[in-house]
């Protein structure tokens, strides 16, 4: 009786495994989505690290770590990277939905 | 059904040795189909391992001695929750667990990153299943759990005593998790370096993995330190064991990391630090892993020497000279952004914290493997004890916890003499305070190390209280909030830094309760008789009187017969508690005919130790009834002439179940001889002030790591990103 | 100084600062350790006069209690035969000492017997991690 269980037990896990992993050898798989999904995600997160960042800063200048001039030249500059960030994120959709048309 | 086990570790290997194929050619070729089919090997050894799992707890549970683990550790007497533990206290078993778990968290990682990540993440799952096809082939060709003898015996070994505690539950998978979880990090490391990335998005991913890593790791190695002292009998939670410092250095230098990878978030420095911190901190998980079942070293777990020792040393000098040629040769992409401006800067109150956690380690590696390297140098194998360990590391680690209260306060870039008095003023304050109260208050004086930390740990209490006020204001005048929800919402709205906080102060409480505890600490072992009292520091305990107690157990899951004594605590005239140590004596196994009595009783001892904790100080106290020692096995049975003459007075002709009640009722007898008229037993004594603080200070910095690795509500995000997304856009306007 | 030129220097600096104390740590390490013997070792290169790191596994009917608690036992090297070390203990002993188990004790060797060190005694947590199944 185990005998059998341990049998079909193997069997159900062999063609488990087979199934799972044999997507490439079948080539009915989609082709790779445009590399541009990657890209937008690691904007993304760049802008929210980049909103983490201003955020941090304001909370250190107002708990005494930085001076009234650092605090502002930094925050000018932080700023700044975020536009640029977000100006680069506005692109790529402009492009993506220009190459999807 | 063991055969389908071996089949299961098989195709383990196999689809773990697939995906790293597949993986990496899908990378090479850029082709999404094949990487895809490299991560989903991860879901698939997670299943098939699970199923190993599966069947192994079965046949642990179902007492199935056929296999030869399950006959070697355990037994029909031991109880079930420990019978499912006794699989992962073989070796076998042992590495069926760590790879399971290991699959477990990849996959976890795997699924977190299926949209992120693309480049990395094929180099990622190759190097997780190269850790998973690495143990696969250790339990398929070295050491299998499945392996079976027939005809199957009919009794087991069984459990040790000494394992038979709820921290055997707990200690080691606890401890694996934290080990196998170590790999994700190094995994994307290698991954990210690989592909010369290392960006915030990498950062982000990274720092949650290893803060899971240092949480696990570290809850680990304190309930180590628990069993140690509420278990053993030396009265110990700490003593520089190998096995203690093998998870205790990886620890270390993932603190190390999750402090340095904030510069390089917020200033693009240390990138060369944190690459090599994150490698070197798992290559250590690994090294520990195989330091507490080799045998190599003298250590209260080390064991016969095991045949694994070349696949592990090949694996560690696998992973060593790949960080070290990724990260030489990746040098360029690691390249600092900025310099230090100032050497009173927060950026190098860090780099000094990374110098000084590193420098701990180092201590704590040179000392444990000084055996192999004096050996290697001069030809005897020597060892250094506590007091070395305790010389160096002591000084370093009176310097973290300063660092731990100068961190959160220090500027950015340049700290001037005016935010440094802005600053420090209360802190300075509140450790001068402290001094103060050393010598006058608390006659703590009488070390100037503990004293220091005392003043170090005020330092710190203070400097973060003065942040969480300061915040805690800030965000009443800006968002006008009432004070107990602003105090909520600070604390959510930047979970990580005062998640921080919160183990900063955790920490520096754990470590008054370490200094209080070993310096002012009173220590005693002494033989006392009933009636007798002795004096421990400044309380005096009584030997009052012997207690004795006999189970009637035929299936012999616990203690057969515990003897003790109780001891009337008093301090100054007054009643202060009272202590109950005993040692419980198991039954042998098997039990031997013709001397069921002493069978029923000559296993092994296990110390049942007296405790009264309170936050001021604890009473300790452990139990040997001093009796004659067997010179046969050496085990010390109390009264030994009684249990020969009540092991004559069974008979063998006897039925068995007859013979074991009656040495039941013999040993009552003993028993109750043993309580009427006890003989001087062995006391070992310890009054120690504080050690609470250590597990309260470890409960903090499990708090403060929860605080800190908990996900911020997307709601909340979604908020405060819509406010910053208008005020960017603002300039955007204006630009 | 320029800044490239002042990373230089910190970095130098920093370098042959840990060096240096790295190796005195390295160095003092040597005289602060006890020699590791197994009772075949240190009868072999009999050490009169300096601490050692005694580990053995105890010998059969090798044990006698003596009045105060102390007690005298013999260690044999872990493969068992060969020659043994008389040892004279006193302390805390811990319950899981019986014959056959590993232990480590600390102590001098004066004249035949090794006099241990008072609680010096670690017993080894009994053999779990070994392939081969176990004697105990």
């Amino acid at each position: 009786m185990t005998a059998l269980i341990a049998a079909l037990l193997i069997a159900a896990l062999l063609l488990f495994v087979l199934w799972a992993l044999s997507a490439p050898f079948r080539r009915d798989a989609v082709v790779g989505a445009p590399g541009d999904t990657d890209a937008r995600r690691a904007l993304e997160s760049a802008k929210e690290a980049k909103y983490a960042e201003i955020r941090d800063n304001e909370t250190d200048y107002r708990t005494g770590k930085l001076s009234d001039e650092d605090f502002r030249a930094l925050d000018r500059q932080l700023r700044a990277e975020a536009v640029v960030i977000l100006r680069a994120i506005d692109e790529l959709a402009a492009r993506t939905s220009a190459s999807s048309v | 059904m063991a055969f389908a086990g071996r089949v299961a570790l098989v195709l383990a290997l196999s689809v773990a040795l697939y995906g790293i194929v597949a993986a990496l050619y899908g990378a090479r070729r850029g082709r999404r189909d094949w990487v895809d089919s490299g991560r989903r090997s991860v879901y698939c050894l997670a299943a098939i391992l699970t199923v190993a799992m599966v069947i192994l707890e079965v046949a642990f549970i179902r007492n199935d001695f056929a296999y030869n683990t399950v006959a070697n550790t355990s037994s029909t007497t031991t109880p079930l929750l420990y019978r499912a533990a006794a699989m992962w206290s073989s070796q076998e078993g042992s590495l069926l667990l760590w790879v399971w778990l290991l699959s477990i968290w990849a996959s976890v990682a795997t699924f977190i990153t299926r949209n992120r990540l693309r480049d990395i993440v094929p180099y990622a799952t190759s190097v997780l299943l190269g850790f998973g096809a690495f143990f696969a082939m250790l339990l398929v060709f070295f050491d299998s759990p499945f392996a079976q003898t027939h005809p199957a015996p009919t009794e087991g070994a069984g459990l040790d005593p000494l394992l038979r505690n709820p921290s055997m539950l707990i200690h080691p998978p606890m401890l694996y998790s934290g080990y196998t979880f170590f790999a994700i990090p190094f995994a994307f490391a290698v991954g990210a370096l690989v592909v010369r990335r290392v960006d915030a998005d990498w950062i982000r991913l990274t720092r949650r993995f290893a803060l899971a890593s240092w949480l696990f790791l570290g809850i680990g190695i304190v309930l180590g330190a628990r069993w140690s002292y509420y278990e053993l009998g030396w009265g110990g939670y700490w003593g520089w064991d190998p096995v203690e410092n093998a998870a205790l250095m990886p620890w270390l230098l993932s603190t190390a990391f999750l402090h340095s990878v904030m510069i390089q978030e917020k200033r693009g420095m240390l990138k060369i630090w944190n690459a090599s911190l994150v490698l070197a901190a798992s290559t250590l998980a690994i090294v520990g892993t195989f330091l507490v079942r080799s045998g190599v070293l003298n250590s209260i777990h080390a064991f016969g020497a095991s045949t694994l020792g070349i696949p592990f040393v090949t694996l560690i000098a696998a992973m060593t000279a790949g960080s070290v040629y990724l990260v030489v040769s990746r040098r360029g992409v690691l390249r600092s952004e900025h310099s230090l401006d100032s050497m009173f800067s927060r950026e190098a109150a860090f780099l000094l914290n990374n110098v000084v956690l590193v420098g701990l380690c180092f201590v704590i590696f040179w000392g444990t493997f000084f055996p192999l390297i004096s050996e290697a140098v001069t030809g005897t194998s020597a060892a250094v004890g506590p007091p070395w360990f305790n010389r160096y590391t002591v000084p370093l680690a009176l310097i973290l916890v300063l660092l731990s209260g100068v961190g959160p306060v220090i500027a950015w870039r340049r700290a001037t003499l005016a935010n440094a008095r802005r600053n420090f003023l209360a802190p300075i304050g509140a450790a001068a305070a402290m001094a103060i109260a050393c010598y006058t208050v608390l006659p703590a004086h009488s070390s100037i190390g503990a004293v220091l930390l005392f003043c170090a740990a005020a330092f710190v209490v203070a400097s973060v209280t003065q942040e969480f006020w300061r915040g805690w204001r800030a965000r009443r005048a800006t968002a006008g909030e009432s004070a107990p929800v602003a105090l909520l919402s600070m604390v959510r709205r930047n979970r990580r830094r005062y998640g921080g906080y919160i183990v900063h102060v955790g920490i520096a409480v754990l470590f008054i309760g370490v200094a209080a505890s070993s310096t002012f600490q009173h220590e005693q072992t002494v033989s006392l008789q009933v009636g007798q009292s002795t004096h421990v520091g400044a309380y005096t305990m009584k030997y009052v009187k012997a207690t004795g107690s006999v189970v009637t157990d035929p299936n012999h899951t616990g203690a057969t017969m515990t003897l003790g004594a109780l001891l009337r605590v008093t301090r100054g005239g007054h009643y202060v508690g009272t202590l109950r140590p005993s040692a419980g004596y198991y039954p042998a196994s098997p039990i031997v005919p013709g001397q069921v009595v002493a069978s029923l009783i000559s296993g092994d001892a296990v110390d049942q130790i007296g405790l009264q904790s309170s936050w001021r100080r604890d009473l300790w106290a452990a139990i040997k009834p001093l009796g004659t020692t067997l010179p046969a096995n050496g085990t010390q049975l109390p009264e030994e002439s009684l249990v020969n003459r009540a092991d004559a007075s069974i008979s063998p002709t006897w039925s068995a179940t007859t013979q074991l009640y009656s040495a039941y009722w013999e040993l009552r007898a003993i028993a109750a001889h043993y309580v009427a008229s006890p003989p001087p037993a062995s006391f070992t004594l310890i009054a120690s002030p504080l050690v609470m603080w250590i597990w309260i200070g470890a409960l903090i910095v499990l708090i403060g790591g929860l605080t800190a690795i908990w996900p911020a509500p997307s709601a909340l995000r979604d908020r405060v990103r819509a406010r910053y997304l208008a005020r960017v856009a603002q300039e955007l306007g204006r630009a | 100084m320029t800044p490239p030129r002042k990373r230089q220097v910190r970095l130098v600096v920093s370098l042959t600062l840990a060096v240096v104390l790295a190796g005195g740590l390295m160095y003092t390490s040597f005289s602060a350790a006890d020699p590791a013997l197994t009772p075949s070792q240190l009868v072999r290169h009999a050490r009169v006069g300096t601490d050692v790191q005694l580990t053995g596994t105890v010998v059969k009917h090798s044990v006698r209690d003596l009045p105060g608690g102390a007690v005298d036992f013999a260690l044999a090297d872990r493969s068992g035969g060969g020659p043994t070390v008389e040892v004279a203990y006193s302390g805390s002993v811990p319950p899981t000492f019986r014959v056959g188990r590993e232990l480590i004790v600390t102590g001098e060797l004066k004249g035949r017997t090794f006099v241990a060190q008072p609680s010096s005694m670690v017993t080894k947590c009994p053999s779990k991690y070994s392939s081969a199944p176990s004697a105990t």
